[in-house]
């Protein structure tokens, strides 16, 4: 218990790369993902392409990633680009799909509803299709947030990895404690974030709530 | 750097003896598989039971979650530092990360059974053994092999991150590769470790094709009709 008080500085620079390490990719995921879904909606033949594509990119090894992608990108290996690019891969493999499947669930008649009252296509997309397409893609994002919480540990191994480096700290000086704070604000940053993103969810699809029974009286 | 892990890899002398390539892969296949079926030992016993009789579903889903969020590198130094360094322990790990996708897609696969189906089975005089391995079990195999996939997946991605904590496999030329600053040796265990993950992923998208009975993907179907004998009855034959 000493050494969680001794070194509450270094716990949360790692909390905060933690969190920075894997929301980035998060986002940078979810700006990819929505033109490249339009697109695959758009043009159909795209879609399964993408999506096979997506399921061998998310096959690989987070480790191998880290590790091949400097090859790659011509970055230094002990740099965390390859860590954001690696985890943004991951993401854009995941809510690909998502994306996709949620942009085709949007009703036709209310595709054509919103072009009849002359809507264009990119303030239909915008303000229609992602809307209605919102739970899906949420889905999708859940997933992709909590798994690249739990993954960007094993950069730790290559030297940057948040509360991964704790794992390494307690590994090397055989002592339990950092590698349980570790785990603990691991799973709790992960539990934080599923919440966050569900909270989000329910403010950005209001409808959704409409026939709840509390409303009704 | 590329030069230098195509030197790495084509060198013969790499690739035989105890810490050649060829055994690398042997070994790493070989942790993949036994905690693989070690976990499916565990949960798909656990899955259908709890898909079966409906009961429990809470702790299904809820492993699965909790799961995805547990740090792998976190579980495996703990293992080892709990247990003691050595193979056991690390198979431990990689069971623990087995279990929870095959027991959640087993789960989700009988459960999805719909109602109608078991009600006629059991209207043909079905028991509840006889529903469970030849009606929910075939119609479930689809995302049952998709759980025992994502656990091999998981489970190969671990096996390598478990090299840090001294066991084998391919893992160890990165690990290796990382201490000695030797960075083409690094890349030969990530991209050796990339292509069995590639290829293991693609025999069991294979297996999903050619297990799934043949009734529900459609292939070999010679009735076009049998879409509509899945409608309700009509009141009037009842």
């Amino acid at each position: 218990m000493t050494w969680i008080g001794d070194n509450t500085a270094l716990i949360w620079e790692q909390l905060r790369e933690h969190l920075y390490l894997a929301l980035v990719p998060m986002l940078l995921g979810l700006l990819i993902s929505i033109p490249l879904g339009y697109v695959a909606t758009r043009y159909s033949w795209l879609a399964n392409p993408l999506v096979a594509l997506g399921g061998v990119l998310y096959s690989l090894p987070s480790i191998a990633l880290f590790i091949v992608l400097p090859a790659i990108l011509g970055t230094q290996v002990l740099s965390s680009v390859n860590i954001i690019v690696a985890l943004t891969i991951y993401a854009v493999s995941l809510l690909i799909r998502n994306v996709i499947d949620g942009l085709r669930s949007v009703p036709e008649d209310v595709l054509q509803a919103a072009v009849s009252v002359g809507y264009g296509t990119l303030r239909r997309v915008v303000t229609i299709d992602l809307p209605i397409a919102v739970p899906v893609i949420f889905a999708g994002l859940r997933v992709v947030t909590v798994a690249n919480i739990s993954m960007v540990s094993v950069g730790a191994i290559i030297g940057i990895g948040g509360l991964g480096e704790l794992f390494t700290t307690g590994f090397q000086q055989d002592f339990l404690t950092p590698i349980v704070v570790g785990v603990v604000l691991s799973l709790a940053l992960a539990l934080v974030a599923d919440v966050l993103l569900v909270a989000l969810q329910r403010v950005l699809t209001p409808w959704a709530r409409v026939n709840s029974p509390v409303r009704e009286a | 750097m590329l030069q230098g892990f195509l030197d790495f890899i084509s060198d013969p002398a790499n690739w035989s003896g105890a810490e050649g390539i060829g055994n690398r892969i042997l070994q790493h296949l070989g942790y993949t598989f036994l905690s693989l079926a070690i976990a499916a030992l565990i949960a798909l016993p656990i899955g259908l039971l709890i898909g079966h009789t409906r009961r429990g579903a809470f702790l299904a889903i809820n492993t699965g979650n909790a799961a995805r969020a547990l740090p792998t590198l976190g579980l495996l130094t703990l293992v080892v530092l709990l247990i003691g360094i050595g193979q056991v322990p690390v198979i431990i790990a990689l069971v623990v990360l087995g279990i929870p996708p095959i027991m959640a897609s087993t789960y989700a696969g009988v459960s999805g059974v719909d109602r109608a189906t078991i009600d006629a089975a059991r209207g043909m005089g079905m028991t509840g053994r006889e529903i469970l391995t030849k009606v929910e079990i075939p119609i479930a195999l689809p995302l049952i092999i998709s759980g025992l996939r994502s656990a091999t997946l998981q489970i190969v991605s671990t096996a390598t991150v478990a090299a840090y904590v001294a066991l084998g496999g391919l893992g160890r030329y990165v690990i290796d590769g990382l201490s000695l600053r030797d960075f083409p040796q690094m890349l030969t265990g990530a991209v050796l470790v990339a292509v069995l993950a590639i290829l293991l992923d693609l025999v069991f998208a294979a297996a999903a094709r050619y297990a799934v009975s043949a009734g529900l993907t459609g292939r070999r179907r010679r009735n076009r009709d049998t879409k509509t004998s899945s409608a309700p009855a009509p009141a009037g034959v009842l």
